[in-house]
């Protein structure tokens, strides 16, 4: 039980910043803290794959010429870091379209508040 | 080199499109759309061979790079693929003749290449994510096509920047959700690859991680496909996308979920682990079921033609999660010849809103008339082709796909499922005559009511090149609908998994 | 008892195929009204001399066979000219010949709008019912029974009031839920037989079905034809579809719509359940109680109404309920009087509403209460009227008295004879709801009937010929005596 709570202290911690990213999401009304959520929420989750990657008594995946390459256990694993660069870049990526949306919509509509926004969605003529 | 490398080739001719297109067109602004068209015409010629390719030959298998799975990425086509790949291409294809006119009429000039170059990607992700057997990779192409999409939406309407970051708040939830159950997958096996992954899953068992890895992906692809009540972003985006979105999207989009779900429920976890060990097949029929009923009489409400048929496009993405929840052959031959079928009648019913759209000014289902019949005979004609076919009418294809669900769900004794799929058609039968009467029958405001004279009417039907991919779809409704047994005994029947054979008569 | 040879032969397609290929000829013809009413009846004698050749095979158990490709794996799209497919076949493609002949009248008269679509329309009815007619199989079966609801449609709303649209959604409403059924109960009987072709002596009959299967699926297709078959309670569009103008009532009462319902019930009690899986678990008698019911109470109801339409419509409630009486009853002689009632009742009933249709285009009046006199005026019209109503009310020697003692005979042989006597009450009670009819027009004096006349040819001949008809059939019933004959002997031995 111990083990279970201390030992996985980071994946609590994950979970804890998933949990806050996604009622970012759901229960902020407005459009940027909405977009804060979604990047807290995908950062726990590049934290969650770098996490699963670490090891005890480990370093950093390039070859150090004292420890050789034949034991792989002392070095981290190197293919969820470079899944997470690619997870970065997708984070970024959708981080920028998110906020060319936001631009578009307040030039239109001069709001960022998703209750006056609705409003002035259900007045607008189509 | 042609032959083994057909797997991958699609989705990249498509990324190299994409990038080619924004240099071409410094040159020639009008190049774009032509780009775009040729390797759409490309992709699926190339898509169309590689079934008879599969057929012949068997699953293929390509590696980038040359690196062994699971060390490196493996591009697989096998006849699931094939079948979805050609279907996702042709329908590109049609719509993107059609969508020519309507993209110079919706969008201004400036926003034209970017459009196209946006499509072009769009289409590398949907190839993509059809073609690999890698998970992450289909993640990287997930988030492609999501992006492409997120901008292709939001060139809409004056409401379409907020449909679209609905869109995108919820798309990205659904890919983020894909990417954990990703995560805890390699943490209990150490391998990306799927073939590599079913096998590892037979020894690792149903360890709580991996349970939760499938729950997960199935939310992340529950909402790529829309699947209620994941389907939150939906019928905005479709309604205030333009039309060519519309009309990209609606077909294809929501399928290439499905497809990520019958991938990771049949072939990776397996059937037993999906209906015994952890009965999430269940729970997705449900979930299908009571997405037919909900989009069907959501539908019925709609005013304007675009979100009907958004809400229509819940329903039968209900089907398609009914079909696979059932789990037994004849659901998921029902489900996967759904794809076509519905992509068909989709594209088909889209492609008459757009023409619609932009001879009337508008697609107002209150103000559609007979007027609109009679300027517009052969799109109305469409109209209704596509409208008896979605609700169920033999020959056409919507009668077939009922077909193989009713005897899916007669065979698991699915009593409640039968009744949903009978009652759907009816349902479906209310709102599309809505418009079929107004349309054949509500007298036109204005002079010459009543007379089949032709020549008092001013004709305003679409231009050729509107009119030929929706007339193209219509008659294909019939076509494939008389070859559903062709395209099922030849070629549907050998993607079935394992657990899953059938022989057909 | 020979089995039927099946002969490869196009001829069924063809039957099929030549209405529907007149389809495009009438709508390129829409600016001109001879031509279009040239090719409709081109097509239709086309249709009926393409029937006519498959006859004497049919009678010599040489069933003309078409195998399309697969429609579904497991079931082809196939035609079968057998004595059945012939019969009905034979009503409906004759019948459209002087329909369609009424038609021009009728429309000309009345210079109704939309004419072509009207026509057109009418001929791809035609092919879908002879496509039913010839069906081999449940799901060619479904697939023409479908496309019959969805093309008789535009007929039913044709004028386009308010009332024919809201009609029109009625049925609609009716027929695509009983499809539905239909495709239901054609799927769970794929599922439990895997091969679906017609077989005198039903599908079913290589398994034991146990009865919690048999009962719902029996009546899952009763739902499924049991609509079109006006069976109550599921009659109730029927009278309201008489907002169609005439000729389509006729057509959707002799020829068309409900003959293919009991048709299909013919098709499912025999060739699909099989005499005796039908009496095992007692289907026979629910289709007994229903029959029963739908005579008595839709003969009842034909005496409340005023309007001359709809209590032909409740009439021939009333008549459908014969056939699915003889069908019940599951013996040779009572399946030889539903099928010779299929036939004769359309040639009586199609005579009483070219009436009515030829009264309202010449006098314009819709209800019995305004037809005194009539006969004076209109005296070929009336004197059909009579005949057909004495046909119905069963009296020799016209051929309705003919389908009646059979059906009548084979009650009382399969040991029932309340069921006689229920023909008889109805019978009388026909006499109650037509005989004066006839009456009023020759023996009341009429008003504002001064100078007219008798109406057009084009309604009087048709309407003349089907009342002959009527008699020449009660006096030589010859073949489709002995059409019926083979297919009782097909399920029943000689």
């Amino acid at each position: 039980m111990r083990e279970f709570l201390v030992g996985h202290y980071f994946y609590w911690f994950i979970f804890l910043l998933m949990a806050i990213g996604l009622a970012g999401i759901v229960l902020k009304k407005n459009l940027i803290k909405k977009v804060i959520g979604m990047s807290i929420f995908q950062v726990a989750i590049i934290l969650f794959f770098v996490a699963s990657s670490s090891k005890w008594d480990a370093t950093v995946p390039i070859l150090d010429p004292a420890l050789g390459a034949a034991d792989t256990s002392r070095y981290i694993n190197p293919l969820p870091h470079c899944l997470m660069l690619t997870a970065i870049v997708v984070g970024v990526a959708t981080s920028g379209v998110a906020f060319a949306l936001i631009i578009t919509i307040w030039r239109r509509y001069r709001t960022l508040d998703e209750n006056e926004l609705l409003e002035k969605l259900t007045h607008d003529p189509d | 080199m042609i032959p083994t490398n057909a797997p991958a080739l699609i989705p990249l001719l498509y990324l190299f499109t994409g990038l080619l297109i924004p240099l071409a067109a410094l040159r020639l602004r009008r190049l774009a759309y032509w780009l775009a068209l040729a390797a759409a015409a490309v992709a699926s010629a190339a898509a169309l061979s590689n079934i008879f390719r599969v057929l012949e030959a068997g699953t293929l298998r390509y590696r980038f790079g040359g690196w062994p799975p699971p060390v490196g990425i493996e591009y697989v086509l096998d006849p699931l693929s094939a079948f979805l790949s050609a279907v996702i291409n042709a329908v590109a294809l049609v719509v993107l003749v059609h969508a020519r006119r309507t993209v110079e009429a919706d969008l201004p000039e400036r926003k034209h290449v970017p459009y196209f170059a946006l499509v072009m990607l769009m289409m590398s992700g949907f190839n993509g994510i059809v073609m690999t057997g890698d998970f992450f990779n289909l993640y990287v192409f997930l988030e492609i096509c999501s992006l492409a999409l997120y901008g292709l939406v939001a060139v809409g309407d004056r409401k379409s920047p907020v449909a679209a970051f609905r869109y995108l708040v919820l798309g990205m939830i659904g890919g983020c959700f894909y990417l954990l159950g990703v995560g805890f997958l390699y943490m209990s096996s150490g391998s990306l690859n799927m073939a590599d992954m079913k096998a590892i899953l037979a020894v690792v068992g149903a360890r709580p991680e991996v349970i939760v890895a499938l729950c997960f992906m199935i939310l992340g692809f529950g909402i790529k496909m829309a699947l209620f009540p994941l389907h939150g972003w939906l019928p905005d985006a479709y309604t205030y996308a333009p039309t060519a979105t519309s009309s990209l999207i609606a077909p294809i989009g929501t399928k290439i979920g499905a497809y990520g779900l019958i991938r990771v429920l049949f072939f990776v976890f397996g059937l037993r682990f999906v209906t015994h060990t952890v009965p999430v097949a269940q729970v997705i029929a449900w979930l299908g079921a009571a997405g037919i009923l909900y989009g069907s009489v959501m539908a019925m409400a709609q005013d304007e033609l675009k979100r009907m048929l958004a809400f229509s496009s819940v329903a039968q993405v209900g089907y398609i999660g009914l079909g696979i929840g059932l789990a037994n052959p004849l659901g998921l031959l029902g489900a996967v010849l759904h794809v076509l079928n519905h992509g068909l009648m989709k594209a088909c019913l889209f492609l008459v809103a757009g023409n619609f759209r932009l001879q009337l000014g508008h697609s107002r289902i209150p103000a559609l008339d007979a007027g609109t019949r009679r300027r517009m005979p052969w799109t109305s004609a469409a109209f209704t082709l596509a409208a008896l076919s979605m609700i169920g009418l033999p020959p056409t294809v919507g009668f077939f796909s009922k077909w193989y669900l009713a005897l899916g769900t007669i065979r698991n004794r699915s009593w409640v499922f039968l009744a949903v799929i009978l009652v759907s058609s009816l349902l479906n039968a209310v709102y599309f005559f809505r418009v079929i009467e107004r349309l054949y029958l509500r007298p036109a405001a204005g002079n010459d009511e009543g007379r089949d004279a032709a020549d008092s009417v001013v004709r305003g039907e679409a231009a050729p090149s509107l009119l030929l991919p929706t007339l193209v779809l219509a008659a294909s409704l019939i076509i494939i609908g008389l070859l559903n047994a062709v395209i099922v005994k030849g070629l549907l029947v050998r993607f079935l998994p394992p657990g899953l054979e059938i022989t057909l008569p | 008892m020979s089995a039927p040879q099946a002969v490869p032969s196009l001829l069924p397609l063809l039957a099929v195929l030549v209405s529907l290929a007149a389809v495009p000829l009438i709508l390129l013809s829409s600016r001109r009204p001879v031509l279009r009413e040239a090719w409709t009846l081109a097509a239709a004698a086309a249709k009926f001399g393409l029937v006519l050749a498959l006859l004497p095979g049919a009678l010599a158990g040489r069933t003309a066979a078409v195998d399309l490709f697969d429609v579904v794996p497991g079931v082809r799209l196939a035609l079968r000219a057998d004595p059945l497919g012939v019969l009905f076949a034979l009503v409906a493609s004759g019948l459209w010949v002087l329909t369609s002949l009424y038609s021009i009248g009728y429309t000309r008269g009345l210079k109704e709008h939309k004419q072509t679509r009207y026509f057109a329309f009418f001929a791809v009815c035609l092919s879908a019912t002879v496509g039913i007619a010839f069906a081999a199989n449940l799901v060619t079966f479904i697939l023409f029974y479908e496309i019959l609801t969805i093309a008789t449609y535009p007929l039913v709303i044709h004028k386009e009031t308010a009332e024919a649209v809201s009609a029109g959604r009625k049925y609609l409403a009716f027929t695509l839920s009983a499809g539905v059924l239909l495709i239901a109960a054609a799927a769970w009987s794929f599922l439990l037989v895997g091969d679906l072709d017609f077989k005198p002596g039903g599908i079913f009959s290589g398994l034991t079905l146990a009865g919690k299967t048999a009962v719902p699926l029996f009546l899952l297709f009763l739902g499924g034809v049991g609509v079109k078959s006006a069976i109550m309670p599921l009659h109730s569009w029927l009278p309201t579809a008489m907002v169609a103008p005439t000729p389509v009532s006729a057509l959707l009462h002799a020829v068309a719509v409900v003959k293919a319902g009991v048709f299909g019930l013919v098709r499912v009690a025999a060739f699909v359940f099989g005499p005796d899986l039908l009496c095992r678990y007692g289907l026979d008698t629910i289709l007994i109680v229903l029959a029963v019911t739908t005579i008595l109470a839709g003969s009842l109801l034909a005496l409340r109404q005023d309007n001359l339409k709809r209590r032909l419509a409740y009439s021939t409630v009333s008549h459908l309920s014969y056939i699915v009486l003889g069908t019940a009853l599951v013996s040779g002689p009572a399946l030889v009087g539903a099928l010779l009632h299929l036939a004769f009742h359309a040639t009586m009933k199609i005579t009483l509403f070219f009436c009515a249709g030829a009264i309202y285009v010449n006098l314009h009046r819709e209800n019995v209460s305004e037809l005194n006199g009539t006969g004076k005026v209109m005296p070929w019209t009336m004197a059909a009227f009579a005949l057909g109503s004495l046909g119905l009310c069963g009296v020799p020697p016209l051929n309705g008295f003919l389908s009646k003692w059979f059906l009548g005979s084979a009650a009382v042989g399969t040991g029932r004879p309340l069921l006689a006597g229920v023909l008889i009450l109805s019978g009388l009670l026909n006499a109650a709801y037509l005989l004066p009819i006839v009456q009023r027009s020759f023996f009341r004096r009429g008003s504002g009937l001064e100078g007219r006349g008798e109406a057009s040819a084009w309604l009087v001949a048709p309407l003349v010929l089907t009342a002959v008809l009527s008699l020449v059939l009660g006096l030589f019933p010859g073949t489709l005596f002995r059409l019926a004959g083979q297919v009782a002997a097909g399920l029943f031995g000689s």
